[in-house]
């Protein structure tokens, strides 16, 4: 899932701006969620689910939902490798492969490719890990949360 | 915040494990989105509101509600900044830090001496790097950093950006090639 620095943002109308802006928290917990966002833009509901089907296609939505804590359910580490260059798209590949990882970036640093695993239990975590591990040749840095400092209200966009 | 992991007892609880399972792809964009949901998992729709509710209120969910991919909406630098503060500095500087509207995470974890010598890692989004370097200088200014030493780590590509899956993984391992 590449997704290179010129990809095209899609044009937005300005209740989608909107939509975007003001209900990334504190979504309607009621039978009629996307009724209650459109009387608040006044706009329709259809009008609602139509603007979130087309963001989401073009990839502006990742999803509607809840973003969970983290170390809550299961656990998760921050995790970072430095990858000779010449290997680092066949080992951000192998990193990208496992399901565990959710998010995996290319850095600017001696530490070039970093990524977040996420399991059901710490045992599941370290094996991914050695794995990891193992399979790219490289030591692992681990670097497990051990304190949140952030209050998560989503993120501000600026409509420029 | 505790690292130490024991499963929140609202997670032994087999229906709200199977919710969280249905709803952490994301809610159906649907009329009445609820009873779908309840509808796969045989709960009336009211009741998956409740547990919802009730999962947010537990703080095991932190937030419901769109969730936007940065790059594709125009903001196309993003930098972890990382910074090495005295263990005593720390919770107040990333609090400080947190508070920033720019700033859109902020965690302390362990440095790993000698390759990694910082403990607070923040992410920084703006639509371009000049923009990104002038909240790092922002930030040095309004939480008293000049002294601690940073980095600020861009990232020209991401490989791989989705909502974690906690509940849908299988604690097998997956087959390695």
């Amino acid at each position: 899932m590449n997704t290179p620095l010129n990809a095209q943002s899609p044009q937005l109308t300005l209740t989608e701006q909107r939509l975007l802006d003001e209900f990334q928290h504190g979504f309607p917990l009621e039978p009629r969620p996307y009724a209650r966002i459109a009387q608040q833009l006044g706009v329709s509901e259809t009008a609602v689910l139509d603007s979130l089907q087309r963001l989401q296609a073009a990839g502006a939505v990742s999803r509607v939902g809840p973003v969970l804590q983290p170390n809550r359910i299961g656990v998760s580490t921050l995790a970072a490798l430095a990858v000779p260059s010449d290997r680092l798209d066949a080992v951000a590949t192998l990193v990208s492969e496992y399901p565990e990882v959710n998010h995996n970036y290319q850095r600017e640093h001696d530490y070039n490719l970093w990524f977040v695993v996420t399991a059901p239990n710490r045992e599941r975590l370290a094996a991914v890990l050695d794995d990891i591990g193992r399979r790219s040749g490289l030591p692992v840095l681990d670097l497990p949360m051990l304190e949140d400092y952030f209050i998560d209200l989503g993120f501000r966009l600026q409509w420029t | 915040m505790d690292m130490n992991v024991t499963p929140h007892p609202a997670l032994d609880d087999a229906v709200n494990r199977a919710l969280l399972q249905a709803v952490e792809g994301g809610l159906p964009l649907a009329l009445r989105p609820y009873a779908v949901v309840g509808e796969q998992l045989g709960i009336a729709e009211n009741e998956v509101i409740a547990r919802l509710y009730n999962l947010q209120e537990q703080g095991i969910i932190k937030r419901m509600g769109v969730v936007v991919r940065h790059r594709v909406l125009g903001y196309r630098a993003n930098a972890m900044v990382v910074w090495d503060v005295a263990d005593a500095e720390v919770a107040a500087t990333g609090c400080c830090l947190g508070a920033v509207p720019f700033v859109t995470l902020c965690y302390r974890r362990p440095r790993r001496l000698p390759d990694w010598p910082y403990n607070l890692f923040t992410m920084i989004h703006g639509q371009d790097r000049a923009q990104v370097l002038a909240r790092v200088d922002h930030l040095v200014n309004r939480c008293d950093m000049q002294d601690i030493a940073h980095q600020v780590l861009f990232s020209p590509r991401c490989f791989k950006q989705r909502g974690a899956r906690y509940t849908t993984l299988d604690t097998r391992m997956e087959t390695s090639p």
